[in-house]
């Protein structure tokens, strides 16, 4: 590149444009420019546009989650590994965020929703939410989020809306990735000692409690469903009881059967109702948003 | 039109990945369509990645590129069919090994089915961009950027990368 450092290869200034240069923007375009977001026939768009959050939700807060491990991974490796799955994730929330807004006809965009709601408003699955007590916990959660996202997005690739299918095919081959990452972990640590096998078990007993909901519809999930353009959660189990029975036999372990975490009066992450985890993981999120609103750097 | 047409896409074509420098939008197979509407020339990127943070300066690049040549451009994002790694063409790749950087090897072909797990690190016969010599071990699924894996050759003991089949 002719340049010494990497830094005064991105502060480098072009006569024609100073500034210009990428790392150096000032705000985000929209990641769904020059897209077709019209909402199909006999579809209701906000319930389109709950839908979108809740996916949107899901990969954000996860991604923010994933996003923490930052500094503080075991290995230089699995620091970039986490760093790309989040990276893969927050693109899979912009646009899904951002189809939200052009649904429900408010025509809000992606930072209106991650950094304006309260939590009552973010519609993620808690397991997305949850503080991962070491590496283990990482590699469980992330293992339950990756084998449950990928069967829902491997059907929205063939359902009617065709903002949500494109997403849907590109998030696919990108989770195949995220799903191995943390598949192999899980089977590397149940190897390891008595230590790390332990640690492992421990973290799949944490995490087991949070899939229930996954498979739990809400009524927005159940009238998509009908009119083509939502996968039936419950539809998912069998694949990703597949897929984890899959690991668990090459890990050499049993997947702890727990019951699944109550909500409040019948209400989880779908509704809104989260845990506690959820608050200061928003006011994290949120701060630099609230302190300075409408700032861009 | 046609050569405004001709001039738009020599122009698109030839801007640089801001992540991949020595490879141009034309090399990694992002540049989808370059047509004229009305007076206007209309440019359809679609992203790598869906969190590929190059996407919106490769659009602003194409943009300012075209207008500096005095054309009425417009870029638009299109997410369908997904990128695949082999829409790199043979040129990309050339450019790739030159700069070190093992080209990827075809994409699985994937039916209508559940995508199949991978249980350990995926085996992949790489020549060393170095030295040229087989059997790299791979040491990360994941490197610099989303898009590519880290290897070491067995041979001459180099760290390389590796732009991963997708």
């Amino acid at each position: 590149m002719g340049f010494d450092t990497a830094y005064e290869a991105i502060s480098e200034e072009e006569e024609e444009d100073p500034g210009h240069r990428w790392a150096y923007g000032t705000g985000f375009t929209d990641p769904l420019a020059g897209v077709d977001t019209s909402v199909p026939d006999g579809v209701d768009g906000a319930d389109l546009a709950t839908y979108c959050l809740m996916l949107g939700d899901d990969a954000l807060i996860m991604s923010h989650r994933l996003q923490q491990w930052l500094a503080r991974a075991p290995e230089l490796e699995e620091e970039t590994a986490l760093a790309n799955i989040a990276l893969d994730l927050l693109g899979q929330a912009r646009l899904l965020l951002s189809r939200a807004g052009a649904a429900d006809g408010t025509g809000r965009g992606e930072d209106d929703y991650a950094f304006g709601r309260p939590e009552r408003e973010f519609r993620n699955v808690r397991l997305a939410e949850i503080a991962d007590a070491d590496f283990a916990g990482l590699v469980a959660r992330l293992l339950v989020f990756s084998t449950w996202r990928l069967a829902l997005l491997a059907r929205l690739r063939d359902l009617r809306d065709p903002v949500l299918a494109a997403v849907a095919a590109k998030g696919v081959s990108e989770i195949t990735y995220h799903r191995d990452y943390a598949a192999q972990w899980a089977i590397r640590l149940a190897g390891g000692t008595e230590y790390s096998r332990g640690r492992m078990q421990a973290a799949l007993a944490a995490v087991a409690p949070l899939c229930a909901e996954l498979f739990t519809a809400t009524g927005a999930e159940r009238r998509l469903a009908a009119a083509g353009v939502a996968a039936d959660p419950a539809a998912l189990r069998p694949e990703f009881d597949a897929v984890i029975g899959q690991v668990m036999s090459a890990a050499g372990m049993t997947w702890p059967d727990r019951p699944g975490l109550a909500g409040v009066a019948g209400q989880a992450g779908r509704d809104g109702v989260h845990t506690e985890a959820m608050g200061y993981l928003l006011a994290e999120l949120q701060s630099v948003a609230r302190a300075h609103p409408g700032a861009t750097w | 039109m046609v050569s405004v047409l001709a001039l738009a896409r020599e122009i698109a074509e030839s801007v640089p990945d801001p992540e991949l420098p020595m490879l141009t939008l034309a090399d990694l197979g992002i540049l989808r369509e370059i047509r004229a509407e009305g007076t206007r020339v209309v440019v359809s990127l679609t992203p790598t990645y869906s969190g590929c943070p190059a996407m919106r300066e490769m659009q602003q690049d194409v943009a300012r590129r075209l207008t500096a040549a005095g054309l009425e451009a417009e870029v638009r994002t299109v997410l369908s069919p997904p990128w695949s790694s082999d829409w790199i063409t043979g040129e990309g790749r050339r450019k790739l090994a030159a700069a070190g950087i093992a080209p990827p090897q075809p994409a699985p072909r994937r039916g209508a089915g559940p995508v199949p797990l991978t249980l350990a690190p995926v085996r992949r016969d790489l020549a060393c961009p170095r030295c040229g010599a087989e059997g790299a071990l791979q040491t990360a699924a994941f490197s610099a950027t989303a898009c590519k894996a880290l290897y070491r050759c067995a041979a001459c003991g180099e760290p390389f990368e590796y732009i991963k089949e997708i």
